[in-house]
């Protein structure tokens, strides 16, 4: 018989973790361990923390900075909120092509991190508004730059004990303009081939103040593009050769070949969407 | 602890390891068949049942977050509804594995919008395969259902 235990509050959860750190497999949403269990059951964990019913990691609440978002908010509420449509859009979009309504209904957006997959789909809008994450562990807790977070292939910063809280984002800068795209075999339920977020701020000469991009499934974590974001820095769009883009692409990521897609497909592919983010004037629906 | 929770209306109680499925229970435990299992992944929508009104894939919902809950599979629709005589007369069934599944996601997608446009029928099925029908006489139920046009 399997242990399963449902704390309500998150003291409770973080001292039975502190305590028994190793044994014990999180679980919320369940759309991906659920999967994972199916299909290794030899691997599935004797003893559950399910931390769905802990009220502290759930919700979304505005601040003057921008938004805080309980770990273990579904989807499907990041997706429906006002706050997040008129702020946030590109995360709205995001929520909305992972999986599909029931997966929405269950998935969390701080299960979507932790689960570290390469491909999350929520992994590069977080990382191109800049979000940060709440770690929480029961003597206390600590802000990790969601860049930050994933090590490697699967690996995250989180240690034993300590459990994901809560995701903030900023709001965007006011001049600021958002790109997000998912390339799959089709609307609903794909895993990505690529996928890109970009949120590029310019003056009003059109000079480039900040460039940031996340991508997934171009390396074996999400990630973002450091080499592109600074040589677009202090540019005007007139003056980006895309040739010295494309091969600043290529040096930001190391996609693989696997069943989605070829290393070739995925590179030609991530630069065109990096080019289109850069040259792309206006936000229009469509990109959703 | 077993876990205690409500099946189509009926109390019912569970004595498998919470971490089982949802699926398993309700097909193996209830014997309610109607509940298919496709993929096992959350890809096909075959074992979609509503939990507290909510679509979900019940391949991926482990027993031990039911407790208290208010399950509906395609057993606790109704025999003879609108929505049935729909899919009967647009044609919107074929070899029959998707339609519990697709019934359970047109009763979600109904009590959220009376009336749903096209596009809010695709989305709301977006998680439900058929690979029969070609989804067009399945969009045509839920319109006609809907009291709109199955001209669709």
């Amino acid at each position: 018989m399997s242990d399963w235990i449902r704390p309500r509050h998150l003291p409770e959860a973080l001292e039975i973790l502190a305590t028994a750190p190793g044994p014990y497999r999180v679980i919320s949403g369940g759309t991906d361990l659920m999967v994972e269990c199916h299909l290794a059951p030899e691997r599935r964990p004797e003893s559950w923390l399910d931390i769905s019913g802990l009220r502290e990691l759930q919700g979304l609440q505005i601040t003057e900075e921008g938004i805080r978002i309980g770990a273990a908010t579904s989807l499907e509420a990041i997706r429906r909120h006002a706050e997040v449509l008129a702020h946030w859009p590109m995360l709205a979009a995001s929520a909305a092509v992972t999986g599909a309504p029931p997966i929405q209904n269950r998935a969390t957006l701080g299960g979507n991190v932790c689960n570290a997959s390469p491909a999350a789909d929520n992994a590069p809008v977080l990382l191109a508004y800049g979000a940060r994450l709440e770690i929480v562990h029961h003597h206390g807790s600590r802000w990790l730059p969601y860049g930050d977070f994933h090590l490697g292939y699967r690996k995250t910063a989180l240690q034993a004990g300590e459990l994901l809280s809560a995701l903030w984002i900023p709001y965007p800068p006011k001049h600021s303009r958002g790109y997000f795209r998912k390339v799959g075999t089709r609307a609903a339920q794909a895993i990505a081939k690529v996928s890109i977020a970009a949120l590029i701020e310019e003056d009003r000469d059109g000079i480039i103040q900040s460039a940031r991009f996340g991508m997934a499934s171009v390396a074996a974590t999400p990630c973002t593009l450091p080499s592109v974001s600074q040589y677009l820095l202090g540019r005007a769009l007139r003056d980006i050769a895309d040739a010295q883009v494309r091969q600043r692409v290529k040096q930001d990521i190391a996609p693989i070949q696997d069943i989605r897609s070829t290393t070739a497909y995925r590179l030609e592919i991530a630069s065109r969407l990096v080019l289109e983010a850069i040259h792309r004037r206006s936000e229009s629906k469509k990109e959703n | 602890m077993p876990t205690t929770m409500r099946i189509n209306g009926e109390a019912f109680q569970s004595s498998s390891a919470p971490n089982s499925r949802l699926l398993d229970v309700l097909r193996n435990e209830c014997d309610l068949k109607g509940t298919k299992e496709g993929c096992g992944e959350g890809e096909c929508g075959a074992c979609a049942v509503l939990v507290n009104g909510k679509l979900v894939n019940s391949c991926l919902v482990p027993l031990g977050q039911m407790e208290q809950a208010e399950i509906t599979t395609v057993e606790g629709l109704p025999e003879d509804s609108t929505l049935a005589r729909a899919f009967v007369q647009c044609g919107a069934t074929q070899c029959g594995i998707c339609t519990p599944g697709m019934m359970l996601a047109a009763t979600a997608l109904l009590a959220e919008h009376a009336n749903p446009t096209l596009e809010e029928i695709r989305w709301g099925l977006s998680g439900n395969l058929c690979r029969c029908t070609g989804y067009g006489r399945i969009y045509a139920a839920i319109a006609q259902a809907a009291g709109g046009s199955a001209d669709v």
